[in-house]
Formats: structure tokens, C-alpha cells, sequence
């Protein structure tokens, strides 16, 4: 199994309403996929049908190798999740937390003591481990968020807008942690508002209107669209967008 | 103005949108009374009354045989002597005691003044009043209809007597209770939720920077809801005359007119709740907590204030339930005009002044 | 006159120091940017000119009214959009605008002139809720609220935030026009790419003003000569920087990495030469963005 996730015209309708329209792509293991697209676009509900939260009404995709219709269980224990708004409990420890998280997904206590100490080292907040998460700064808890949402080794980790209003060295540093995530082989699948952080990842895809409007490294989209920045690139399929509305 | 006017208008919009908001402000008491009510009424479905007849002529039969025939009461013994009406009330089975004295008939036409004695045990209150009503009720009727004959004002003396409990202290009526608690809940939540939503929604600021006065701000968000309560109170009342055959015996005028003061009470509490809190969570606990529990246990209304410590009966002082459970009971029970409740409308009107006079003081203009 | 003042503004929230000795003032029809992340003072800044929060110590004036004395008469001449800001979601957009420029003693039509540009972007779906707009959409018709009264003074708190790129580059198409009618503008954004956008900007971090300057000027004070670094296998590229010995900076810049050497210039050759393993190396000089200064000057501030 090399391909982290395979979708298949996959497509997800509420009511009249097309939010994602038969996309069809695939992810391989340990690369950094960047879903891209202008708000309103259908990013979140092919989000939210890949991690098992909504059924897509027609078309298929496997996630980890398990079907997102019908292996949902398998699928929410083989990915890890980390987006903006939901962060950590900001009423608990930094290691009630990762004790929480850890229990959830029924890590042994062993292994939790073991990723405890780890985490902790790697993100030099061995000091500050019983402190409650709400006195850390907002980098931190973000940091800190994204290691728990790998605590469980899961083959595949979505992201949903990580880095939103942190300051742009805290982004780089968290950047740093996806790199080393995605050298271990983690698939990464994440996405943004930040247009230089689409070209951080290994392949982007560029969603407008629910299709999947382009897909390659953002070298060769900058190539295809003669564009100096992924920010033009991005300008260019909205209007797209925009003339065929008009 | 035009100013006020858009604010209220714009009010009006948010309460008509929100389908839950309205179902909690018209659905809630409706539901409430209702459950709260029929817990007494089916007590009193044929409740067990014995009889004392030393009259034992024509006219005293006749009451007798209306009280059976009433539907909410059973005559099941006939009694002999007074001795018995304790062993009677002892043994358990009734609740109610009916004592006619001697020449009934007689003195009813000839001294236009006939004494009856209802009996009732007062261990349970509640259910005591409630039925001390009823049966008070029927014997007016079959008075009514006994004068009607004759045209003269003839009197059938009811001398109620509570026994175990015979000043009637601690006696309540659960029905002005409820209304009391319901009003107060529905108007003090509303206000402290819509207040606390805008700035929750960061609206507020918006306001809070605009021409509009802080004053006006508030009183652009409570005039709806005054309206909405005041219908609200019309509903509850009428549910309380039509379904549970409450009285208004007093004016209706000056009942309505008490109820929009308290309305207005609950309105202020309402403010000043929202004054102090951020979020409609935190309103919402502090309106269930802060309000709910007081008023069950201390307002007279679960628990006869006569029997808790001093402390507690001085704490229930401050609770405009308590005040407003006393104007509905006399207003509708017992017919007492403005003069005789002119003291707790006082502290209703006080409190009232009160709550928005702090209200206003902690309504910042800014927001910290 | 300038429109708005601020002189040695203190603000603390407990402990915090949200806000510390902050001074700036800004010109007539001056588009002015405040750039910082979240929790860098933006909001309570902004709180404090629109008069809805007291500092602890400093002056600030709003078109030559003073923020406490006069905060009555500030709160008539000025337009105000939070953060966060969600108008009525279950107003419709007319309703919503006709709302607020009732509250404010005008009428849409009386303004029309100045709010119509946005105005019509957003008319076909006028009888739709706000709630159920799209992100740019309701940043329109919350701009379109703040500007219904004609305002003097604009004060706009993080507009862009969460908004796609279209959508934010129509939004300061938008500041641009509205610039050009003479209303200074203060609008403040986590995005440092927005900031060459403005007049003037001011770059905030923990509550204190690290620069204020017009964005060439920021970018005009970065003297250090920096490297555009690109290699095939990325991980390993930064692996390999970070654990040089001459290297000050390292940091991920679009498809490149950025890096400056203690030793400046004169390092390039050792530089190249240390790097020759990686395949596809592509490194050349490049210039400084306002992200770069900005980092630049965190480090600085955090010694």
C-alpha cells in the first residue's frame, strides 16, 4: 500500500447544492498535500468526507487504505486531526491533555508515559508540562496540538488551517514539525490561507466551485500557469471562476 | 427616535427568527402550568369528605347532596358527633369535614345567617387550601340559588378551620406560585440572553460605538420583551382562571397592572444579570441558579416560610417572587383593592428602581 | 490635523502587558497598516482609539478628540469593524445595513455614493442572511456597515482574517478607492504580505512597536545580504543550514529558503561550497521581504 489516500469521483450534495463535485485524485505515503481553494469552495466537506465525519453521496475513496463509507471506525483510528479552531482543552495540563488524547486512542499507559516524555523533549516544554494549556502562547498550543494529533502514529494527518495568525517564525516552526512528520512517513494533508505555505508542501491540488481545477508540485502549476508565486496562480483560477459565473 | 424605533424593529426580527426563542417564551409556561396544575387537580378528583349533619333538615340535605354531586368530592362517611371528626381525620381516609350546625334551614331564612364549618387537615397545605376552595365555592353557589327564591340577602356563614395547622400560616397556593416563577424565569432569562448574545457576537462593540446611548441600548432590547412578557403573563393568568378555576375576586384591572410591575422586575433582573456576564451560558446559569432555586425553596411558595429559620425568612424578603405571590393571593383570592397590597407594590416598585438604577451604573460605556 | 495620535499608550490585563509605551500618528488620508500576529496588542489597540477601552497610562486622540474626554463625539464620527465581527446573522444584508444606518441618524440612500462601489457586489443576494454568506461576502457588507455613516476615521480589525486571497485582494482594491476619497484608514492584519499594500506601516509584536516606517523603508533598513536556497530533497537542505556554523538565519520562504551568515557577504563561496552535495542547488542573492524584517526584528527583540 503506497497510496495514502485514493478518492474516486468522489462527491458530496446537500440538497440542490453541489459542494464537492467527483473529485478524483490520490496522495501518496509520507507527502505533504496541499488542498487549496477560495472560501466556499468545498474544501472542508472532502475534508470532513476523508476523515469518516460525512458520508459522500456518491463515488468512493480510501483513506489509509480503508473505506471512508464503510470503514469509518478503521479510518478515525488510522488519522490524526488538528484544525484552527479546535485545539486542546484549555482547562487541562499540557500532560492531561496527552493523557486524554492518548486514552482516547486506547494508547497503553506505558506507551502514553513513553510519548509524554518524548513530546515534551521535543518541544522543550519539559518545564512547563503541568502547567494548564490556557498560559501557554498560541504557538505552542498549536505545536503542541499537532504533536497530539500524531501521538497515536497514524499513517495520515489532516490539517485544517494549522497556522492561522501565529507569528511567521512560530509558522516556520511549525513547519519544521511537519517536515519531520513527513519524514517518518507520515502523510500530511493540510491546508491553508497562506500562499507561501502551499509552496512548502510536495503536491497541490487547487479547488474551485467542488472540482479539483489543477493538481501538481507548485513548480510545475507555476510553469503551467506562468505565474512568478503560488499567490498568482491561485488569482488566476478564481477569476476563472468568477468569468464562468458571469 | 427613528433611531429607537429600527433598534426595536430590528428585535422583533431576531425574535420571530429564532423559532427555539419562541417556543421557550410562550411554550415553557403553557407546559409548565399545566404539569404543575394537574398534579393538584387530580388530587382533588373525589376527594373523601365526611359529613356532620345536626341540622338534618330539607336545606342542609340539599348541600350536602350538591357537595356530592360536584364531581371533586366523595361523601364517604356520616358522621355522628364532633368526637368522631378527629378519629375520622386520624384514621386518614378524608380530607375534608363538612360540620352543619343545628336548624340550618331555620336560621338561614329567618336570621339570614347560617353557619357552616369546613374541616380540612392541613398537614398537607395544598391540597388543604385547594379544596377548602372548592367547597367554599359550591357552598356559594347553592346560596346564590337558594336567595334567588327568596331576594333577600341571606348568608351561609363558612367557617373554614384548618385542622393541625388552624391559623391557615403556611398555607400557599400553589397556582400563584407557579405563575410567580414561570413570569420571573421567561422574563429575567430572555432579557439576560439577548443582552449577553450581542456580546458574545461582538455586536455590542458596534453599538457600543455608535451615537446610541448605553440607556437607550438597553431599553431598545427590553422594550420587545416587555411586550412579549406582558402577553405572556395574560396567557399564564388565563390559564390559571380558565384551567384550574382560579378566582380573580379583586379588580382586574389592578391585577393586570401588577402583573406588568412585575414583569418589569423581572425585566431589571434581567438587565443587571446581563450587566455582569459575558456569555449567554453564564447569563443562562446565573438566571436558573440565582433566580430558580431561590424562588422554589424561599419564596413561600414550595415551603411555609413560617417554619424556616430567621435568616432564611429575612433572605426571603429580598425575592420579588415572594412579594408578588402575596399581591396575587390577595388580589385574586381574597378581592383586596390597591389599599391592601399597596406595601408589597411598594417594595416591587422599589426593587424595580433598584435593580435598573444598578443596572445603569454598571453598563459601561466601554467595555472593561 | 492628523486624524489619529497615540502617545506612550500602556495597557495591562492582569499581568499581561498588552500594550507597552505605544506611539504613532496617522496622516490625513493615510492608508495605515498595523502587522502583527494574534495576540500581539492589535485588538486592544484598536479598542482603545475607538474608545471602548481605557489605558492605563498615555494619551491618544481620534480627529482631534481626545479618547476619554471626548468619547461621545468619537463614537459619532467614527467607522468601527471588530475582530471577529458578525454583523446579525439572521438579518438579511439590507436589513443589517439599514440597521446600522439608522442607529447612526442617516440613511442608506443619503451615502449611497460611497458605499455603492461595494455595495453592488453584493446587492443580488440583499435579501439573503447575513449567516449564510460566504467569508468575502460578509467582510463586504461589514464594511459596507462601518462606512454607511460617512465616516472620518475607518478602523478596520483584521478584516482579512480567514478570507481566501481573492477575496482579500478585492478587499484592498476596495481600501485603495476609499483611501482616494480622503478617509484615513487604520486596518491592521496577521498577513505581512498585505503590509506593501499600505502607506505606512507599523510592525507590532508582545504589545511594543518593533518599526514604523513606510514598507520600502522597513525593507531599506534590512543591511544583511541574503540567500535564495533551493535543492531537491528540502528536509535536507534545512537539516544542512541549520547546523552550519555561519549561519544566522534560516527560514522557509515560498519554494526557497532564506539564509544570512554571521560573516555577511563574505561567507557566499564557503557557503556554495558547503552546500555542493545537494542535488539541484540553486542559491542567488535576493531582497528582504516585510516578513524577513519582521523575524529579523522578533530576534532582536527577544535579546
Amino acid at each position: 500500500m503506497d497510496k495514502a489516500i485514493v478518492t474516486d469521483q468522489l462527491t458530496r450534495r446537500f440538497g440542490d447544492f453541489i459542494a464537492t463535485d467527483a473529485i478524483t485524485f490520490s496522495v501518496d505515503r509520507g507527502e505533504i498535500f496541499g488542498f487549496l481553494g477560495a472560501n466556499g469552495a468545498g474544501k472542508t466537506t472532502a475534508m470532513r468526507m476523508l476523515c469518516g465525519l460525512l458520508k459522500p453521496s456518491s463515488g468512493h475513496a480510501k483513506v489509509a487504505g480503508y473505506d471512508i463509507a464503510t470503514q469509518t471506525e478503521l479510518v478515525k483510528k488510522n488519522i490524526g486531526y488538528m484544525s484552527q479552531k479546535f485545539s486542546l482543552y484549555e482547562d487541562l495540563t499540557v500532560k492531561e491533555n496527552i493523557r486524554f488524547y492518548g486514552g482516547i486512542y486506547g494508547l497503553s499507559n506505558q506507551r502514553i508515559k513513553e510519548k509524554t516524555a518524548q513530546l515534551l523533549d521535543k518541544l522543550q516544554i519539559t518545564k512547563e508540562a503541568n502547567q494548564l494549556v490556557s498560559s501557554l502562547p498560541l504557538g505552542w498550543k498549536q505545536k503542541l496540538a499537532f504533536s497530539i494529533a500524531i501521538l497515536h502514529d497514524p499513517s495520515i494527518v489532516f490539517l485544517d488551517e494549522p497556522t492561522g495568525g501565529v507569528d511567521p517564525v512560530t509558522r516556520r516552526q511549525f513547519w519544521d514539525l511537519i517536515y519531520e512528520a513527513a519524514h517518518q512517513n507520515v502523510t500530511v494533508f493540510v491546508t491553508t490561507h497562506y500562499m507561501d505555505e502551499a509552496e512548502y508542501c510536495d503536491r497541490i491540488s487547487m479547488m474551485v466551485d467542488g472540482k479539483i481545477k489543477a493538481l501538481d508540485t507548485p513548480r510545475k502549476l507555476k510553469e503551467q500557469f506562468s505565474a512568478v508565486s503560488m499567490n498568482d496562480v491561485f488569482l488566476q483560477l478564481a477569476r476563472q471562476q468568477t468569468v464562468s459565473n458571469q | 427616535m427613528l433611531q429607537f424605533l429600527a433598534f426595536i424593529k430590528k428585535e422583533f426580527y431576531h425574535i420571530f427568527r429564532d423559532r427555539r426563542t419562541l417556543l421557550i417564551l410562550f411554550g415553557m409556561p403553557v407546559i409548565q402550568i399545566i404539569l404543575f396544575g394537574y398534579a393538584i387537580t387530580n388530587e382533588i378528583r373525589n376527594a373523601e369528605i365526611a359529613v356532620l349533619d345536626q341540622s338534618n333538615d330539607y336545606y342542609s340535605s340539599r348541600l350536602v347532596q350538591k357537595i356530592g354531586a360536584s364531581g371533586y368530592f366523595k361523601i364517604t362517611t356520616a358522621l355522628q358527633s364532633e368526637k368522631e371528626i378527629t378519629e375520622a381525620f386520624r384514621a386518614g381516609h378524608i380530607k375534608v369535614a363538612l360540620v352543619i350546625p343545628k336548624n340550618f334551614g331555620y336560621n338561614f331564612y329567618h336570621n339570614h345567617k347560617a353557619p357552616v364549618q369546613l374541616i380540612t387537615d392541613a398537614s398537607d397545605p395544598n391540597s388543604a387550601t385547594t379544596l377548602l376552595n372548592y367547597a367554599t365555592a359550591i357552598v356559594g353557589n347553592y346560596q346564590q340559588e337558594m336567595s334567588g327564591q327568596l331576594k333577600l340577602p341571606l348568608t351561609i356563614d363558612v367557617h373554614p378551620r384548618m385542622q393541625y395547622n388552624p391559623a391557615l400560616k403556611g398555607v400557599f397556593m400553589f397556582v400563584p406560585g407557579v405563575m410567580t416563577l414561570i413570569l420571573m424565569l421567561v422574563s429575567a432569562m430572555m432579557t439576560s440572553i439577548t443582552i449577553t448574545r450581542e456580546k458574545e457576537t461582538g455586536t455590542m462593540e458596534i453599538l457600543l460605538v455608535s451615537p446610541l446611548s448605553p440607556g437607550m441600548i438597553i431599553v431598545g432590547k427590553v422594550v420587545p420583551y416587555i411586550i412579549l412578557s406582558f402577553i405572556n403573563a395574560l396567557v399564564i393568568l388565563s390559564l390559571g382562571v380558565f384551567l384550574f378555576g382560579m378566582p380573580v375576586k379583586g379588580s382586574l384591572l389592578l391585577l393586570l397592572m401588577e402583573c406588568g410591575l412585575f414583569v418589569l422586575t423581572a425585566l431589571s433582573l434581567g438587565i443587571l444579570i446581563s450587566t455582569i456576564t459575558a456569555s449567554q451560558q453564564a447569563a443562562m446559569m446565573i438566571s436558573m441558579v440565582g433566580l430558580l432555586m431561590p424562588t422554589v425553596l424561599l419564596s413561600g411558595f414550595v415551603f411555609p416560610l413560617e417554619s424556616m429559620p430567621l435568616p432564611l425568612q429575612m433572605f426571603a424578603n429580598i425575592l420579588p417572587a415572594k412579594w408578588f405571590i402575596i399581591i396575587l393571593k390577595d388580589v385574586m383570592l381574597k378581592g383586596s383593592g390597591l389599599l391592601a397590597v399597596w406595601k408589597p407594590t411598594a417594595v416591587l416598585l422599589g426593587m424595580t428602581v433598584f435593580f435598573i438604577a444598578l443596572s445603569v451604573r454598571n453598563f459601561k460605556t466601554r467595555l472593561s | 490635523m492628523q486624524p489619529i495620535i497615540i502617545n506612550n499608550i500602556d495597557k495591562k490585563f492582569g499581568d499581561v502587558k498588552a500594550l507597552n509605551n505605544v506611539s504613532f500618528s496617522v496622516e490625513e488620508g493615510e492608508l495605515f497598516g498595523l502587522i502583527g500576529p494574534d495576540g500581539a496588542g492589535k485588538s486592544t489597540l484598536f479598542r482603545i482609539l475607538t474608545t471602548l477601552l481605557l489605558a492605563d497610562k498615555g494619551s491618544a486622540s481620534v480627529m482631534g478628540m481626545d479618547v476619554v474626554k471626548d468619547y461621545k463625539k468619537i463614537r459619532r464620527s467614527v467607522g468601527y469593524m471588530p475582530g471577529r465581527f458578525s454583523l446579525y446573522q439572521d438579518l438579511s444584508i439590507e436589513e443589517n445595513l439599514r440597521f446600522f444606518a439608522t442607529i447612526f441618524n442617516t440613511t442608506v440612500e443619503q451615502n449611497y455614493d460611497l458605499i455603492k462601489d461595494i455595495y453592488v457586489q453584493i446587492e443580488p443576494f440583499k435579501k439573503r442572511p447575513a449567516g449564510k454568506l460566504s467569508g468575502g461576502m460578509k467582510q463586504k457588507l461589514a464594511l459596507c456597515c462601518a462606512l454607511v455613516h460617512k465616516p472620518s476615521v475607518l478602523f478596520l480589525d483584521e478584516p482579512t482574517t480567514g478570507v481566501d486571497p481573492v477575496s482579500r485582494k478585492e478587499f484592498w482594491e476596495m481600501l485603495q478607492r476609499l483611501r482616494e476619497k480622503g478617509i484615513a484608514i487604520l486596518v491592521s492584519t496577521p498577513y505581512m504580505d498585505e503590509a506593501v499594500l499600505c502607506d505606512r506601516v507599523a510592525l507590532i509584536q508582545k504589545g511594543e512597536l518593533m518599526d514604523i516606517n513606510t514598507p520600502e523603508g522597513i525593507v531599506r533598513r534590512f543591511a544583511q545580504p541574503m540567500w535564495a536556497v533551493g535543492a531537491g530533497d528540502r528536509y535536507r537542505l534545512m537539516q544542512d543550514l541549520r547546523s552550519y556554523e555561519d549561519t544566522a538565519s534560516c527560514y522557509a520562504f515560498g519554494e526557497y529558503l532564506h539564509v544570512t551568515l554571521k560573516s555577511g557577504g563574505a561567507g557566499e563561496d564557503a557557503l556554495c561550497q558547503y552546500l555542493s552535495p545537494h542535488q539541484d542547488l540553486t542559491m542567488f542573492r535576493t531582497s528582504a521581504g516585510i516578513e524577513d524584517c519582521f523575524m529579523y526584528l522578533m530576534q532582536e527583540q527577544n535579546q
